[in-house]
């Protein structure tokens, strides 16, 4: 989660930037303690409750010239760094050429949904808590959200951007080279605002576009009865909130289902994705993220295995 | 105006002041009808000062318990629930209740003894302003024990603040309990500011002010402009919460942004309000352990007024993130570090101060010393996050949780716990033991560093505010393992001066009128001082009465022991604004139980408005009504009689 080594020009000159003004910063500290220090030494008498007004008063006129050369040395460094500011802010502003497409994330809490726009409505799809994004392409974020205000956060790729109701905030970014970046909401919206991660995984150029065309499908047919029975189960009990393509669930409370299992993780990053986890987080979800906004669901454990035994199909 | 010129027959020596005579028309009754009735600056601002350390101590219980939770990664301690609450009231109690209020007590303590007066001008005002707070704290703590403290954060951004998603009480215990609080903190400025103006000793110029006076008038100043925005703002959410105006519903028109607008302006001139009379208090304090008077006197009063003037135009630096456009934020990034000039003004007076002096190692020399150092590294966090693309990453992350204690900490806290070693032989007539001093400051410096430094790494390695968890792997634990022991660390050094306290008041060695050999006038009455300040009301011919013969600047010297005698019922010189001219003889008011049956009533009314009972808000506000005609009903002896040049 450190922004002081990034991989992508929308974070890069901030980087320098802060490296920057730390260095300066450590520096101030280190000579005004060395100054405070330098005060005292060997010249401050140690105050044994004697009677002070043995010391005598004295007013010198050397005093001002700190003053003086202080303020004139700091006022240097100060505009010194207004300048690399606004040309750090100019910088990043927006990405060099068009960016490659857009995506719509919208913040819930406490998760991310995220809805990647096509060149048509048939190549446009919505997934959840994972990003995808091709390496060397900038991509444009149109950040939206319908309850309360969130904070759009990929530390290694971009600084936050806000994601507030009632407006829509444009950010972007870019990888320089693939690899997986951890992100997570960093405005307080909530019970589980500690709980909304999600990831950008950066991929070369080829390997996104067929991620993007897998995504585009639909889940696939049940293959076994036992997967047929989950399915059931599912639609009767998930389908209200999630919507898994091609079949009947096509509620819009949750994250879209349709490929669960390309996703690394669960819950906005909360657990590793796996069956065992799944059936964990589906029987135990309050105690795993209490407050979440999915409700505990009481399955007789033989129903819980064939729901994750269904989920694990959508690949 | 080159020297005032007085009547001499209106003068007298202070020999023929009598004490018996004056304690009988100023002091407080004892038993209870004293301790509600007083008006005496000094019983308040002692009370300002005992309840925010009150205050102080629930706040950082509320951190401790919240170090625990998040020592290491995914412990179960406290329920999202229970943290969310714990954090809000801990940022509302810290910044509200103790921050501000602490510096109105040392402020209303010794403001009439810095200025040569008897009281502040409006002495009922002033219980009035305690009252308030008091009520207005207890008003918010009551949520605690219910359970439905306030879960927003002290920020409480709507729409999370808003009934759709908030639906509990917990918000409005916060917004009822600011609106109160705001009542407070304006009667509270209005009296500082009349007061400045008024009531000062004649000579008093205000080119002889002591820093402290310029710090909290310009912070009273800021809060009487800065206060009406965050008030309007609870106002209209209590609105869209309870009688469906939309001010901030989104989809009705309203708008999420005015929220955080309305609460900045107010929020961040409130940060140097809450700063800028502390820096007072080093100001003053520091030269006497340096034995010479402040470097840089003018500028560093200036860089006062000038910090608080830029402070109303930064407020945009908390909303980096928000999505505004890049020119108002390149106009708010410069203002935001330009305004550390005026600061670096002060920091280099107080080291030239140091430098050009013979320091003298007491523990108060310590604090204030270290809050310099505090101060700088305060500061300079907070130029990096000034620097808006810096900020982008730098915000809502632990980088500004050591950034922001660093200020609040820092340069309150320290300076504080300096002035009370400072003061405390004055307000009490006891030293404070210097030996346990070291160990209060050591526990507390080494405790503060060890908690807070860390931070800004957890912020630089990514981990965000306001979380009450955070997963293992990421690089966080160690660091806040560290914090955790950091902070309890300082909690005991708070403790070891909390218990200095104790054993000092009754057990510490007498003080005498001016152990510390001060320059200022209100080491020239005895410790604790007598009921009315001054036996006769002193004149003033520089910024440091007590050492005038030692500087021996020039011919004229202040008469400290021989002036206005003013025995004639509660009597004190008004004098002009600039020249501190004499003026007028106020007649001031008594004590009186009105101020606290206003504020208890105006407690009730807002108890009334929480639960929507409206037969509880007529009952508190008629009462609240009949004791501001008690209050101001006329009474003969406050009637003007005479103009300061009748005698």
């Amino acid at each position: 989660m450190t922004f002081m080594r990034t991989f992508g020009p929308a974070a890069d000159p901030i980087t320098s930037l802060g490296w920057g003004m730390t260095v300066i910063c450590s520096a101030v500290v280190v000579v005004i303690g060395a100054l405070l220090m330098g005060t005292m030494w060997g010249r401050a008498s140690r105050f044994a409750g004697g009677d002070l007004s043995q010391l005598p008063i004295v007013r010198t006129e050397a005093g001002l010239k700190w003053i003086y050369v202080g303020v004139a040395v700091s006022t240097g460094i100060l505009l010194g760094m207004i300048t690399w500011t606004l040309i750090t802010l100019d910088a990043v502003a927006g990405p060099s050429g068009t960016p490659a497409f857009t995506i719509e994330v919208r913040g819930h809490q406490w998760w991310w949904e995220a809805r990647y726009i096509g060149q048509s409505s048939d190549r446009t799809f919505i997934t959840a808590n994972e990003l995808h994004i091709p390496v060397g392409r900038s991509v444009h974020l149109e950040l939206l959200s319908d309850d309360v205000i969130h904070s759009f956060w990929i530390p290694a790729l971009a600084g936050k951007t806000d994601v507030i109701p009632g407006q829509t905030n444009v950010a972007w970014i870019e990888a320089a080279r693939s690899g997986v970046y951890r992100g997570q909401c960093t405005e307080f919206c909530g019970e589980q605002h500690a709980q909304m991660a999600m990831y950008v995984i950066a991929d070369p150029p080829a390997q996104f576009q067929s991620w993007w065309d897998a995504q585009l499908a639909s889940a696939p047919q049940p293959n076994s009865d036992a997967v047929a029975h989950g399915q059931a189960i599912v639609m009767e009990r998930c389908g209200a909130c999630h919507s898994i393509r091609g079949t009947g669930a096509g509620g819009i409370f949750g994250p879209d289902l349709t490929h669960l299992m390309s996703r690394r993780t669960i819950a906005a990053g909360t657990l590793p994705n796996d069956g065992e986890n799944l059936a964990h987080w589906i029987s135990h979800t309050q105690a795993i993220k209490p407050g979440n906004r999915m409700p505990t669901i009481a399955l007789p454990p033989d129903e819980l295995v064939a729901v994750a035994t269904y989920l694990q199909t959508l690949q | 105006m080159t020297s005032l010129e007085f009547d001499s027959a209106d003068l007298v020596d202070e020999t023929r002041s009598s004490d018996r005579g004056l304690r009988a028309t100023w002091e407080t009754r004892p038993g209870l009808f004293g301790i509600l009735s007083s008006v005496d600056h000094k019983e308040i601002g002692l009370r300002y000062i005992v309840t925010a350390f009150i205050f102080l101590a629930l706040g950082g219980v509320e951190a401790l318990v919240m170090r625990v939770q998040l020592a290491h990664s995914n412990l179960k301690v406290l329920s999202p629930q229970a943290y969310d609450q714990l954090f809000t009231l801990h940022g509302f109690t810290m910044i509200f209740l103790y921050a501000g209020p602490i510096l109105s007590g040392f402020s209303n303590y010794l403001w009439p003894l810095l200025l040569g007066s008897r009281d502040m001008a409006f002495p009922r005002l002033n219980a009035l302003s305690y009252w308030i707070f008091l009520v207005s704290g207890v008003f918010l703590y009551t949520s605690f024990p219910l359970g439905v403290a306030p879960n927003a954060g002290w920020f409480n951004y709507v729409p999370y603040a808003s009934k759709d998603f908030n639906p509990g009480p917990n918000i409005d215990f916060y917004l009822l309990g600011l609106i109160l609080l705001g009542i407070s903190t304006t009667v509270g400025a209005i009296n500082f500011v009349v007061t400045l103006m008024r009531t000062r000793a004649p000579g008093m110029s205000i080119n002889r002010l002591p820093i402290l006076v310029w710090g909290t008038l310009t912070a009273s100043v800021a809060n009487l402009i800065a206060v009406p925005s965050v008030s309007l703002a609870c106002f209209l959410l209590w609105m869209d919460r309870h009688f469906g105006t939309h001010f901030f519903a989104v989809g009705e028109g309203g708008q999420p942004m005015l929220w955080q607008h309305l609460f900045w302006m107010f929020g961040h001139p409130w940060v140097y309000a809450v700063v800028l009379p502390a820096l007072g208090i080093v100001s003053d304090g520091l030269p006497t352990f340096c034995r010479r008077p402040l470097v840089g006197y003018t500028a560093v009063a200036l860089a006062t007024v000038t910090t608080m003037i830029f402070g109303f135009g930064v407020w945009l630096h908390h909303m980096f993130a928000t999505g505004l456009p890049s020119l108002s934020l390149a106009f708010f990034s410069a203002a935001s570090m330009i305004i550390a000039i005026p600061s670096a003004v002060s920091v280099f007076a107080w080291i030239a101060t140091i430098w050009t002096g013979r320091p003298v190692l007491t523990t108060a020399f310590l604090f204030f010393a270290s809050f310099i150092f505090l101060f700088t590294i305060g500061g300079v966090s907070g130029v990096m996050t000034a620097a808006v693309p810096f900020d982008w990453q730098l915000t809502d992350t632990y980088f500004i949780v050591a950034h922001l204690h660093y200020v609040l900490i820092g340069i309150n806290v320290f300076a504080v716990v300096g002035g009370m070693y400072y003061w405390f032989p004055k307000m009490t007539g006891r030293l404070m033991d210097e030996g346990l001093g070291r160990w209060n400051f050591w526990t507390m410096f080494v405790g503060f560093n060890l908690g807070f430094f860390p931070m800004h790494i957890s912020g630089l390695m990514g981990m965000p505010r306001r979380v009450y968890t955070y997963p293992a792997g990421l690089g966080w634990d160690t660091l806040n393992l560290i914090t955790t022991v950091g902070a309890f660390l300082f909690a005991v050094g708070i403790g070891i001066f909390l218990v200095n306290v104790l054993i000092s008041r009754h057990r510490g060695k007498p003080a005498g009128a001016n152990p510390w050999d001060a320059p200022t006038l209100e080491w020239s009455v005895p410790s604790p001082p007598p009921p009315y300040n001054f036996a006769v009301i002193p004149i003033v011919a520089s910024r440091h009465p007590l050492w005038e013969e030692r500087l021996d600047e020039t011919s004229n010297r202040s008469s400290l022991h021989h002036g206005y005698l003013l025995d004639r019922g509660r009597e004190t010189l008004a004098t002009t604004v600039l020249d501190a001219e004499p003026d007028l003889i106020l007649k001031m008011p008594g004590d009186s139980c009105s101020p606290f049956l206003v504020a208890l009533a105006l407690g009730v009314t807002f108890a009334g408005l929480l639960g929507r009972w409206w037969w509880l808000v007529g009952l508190g506000c008629a009462t609240a009504a009949l004791a501001m005609i008690i209050w101001s009903w006329p009474e003969r002896v406050l009637a003007q009689t005479a103009r300061a040049s009748d005698g």
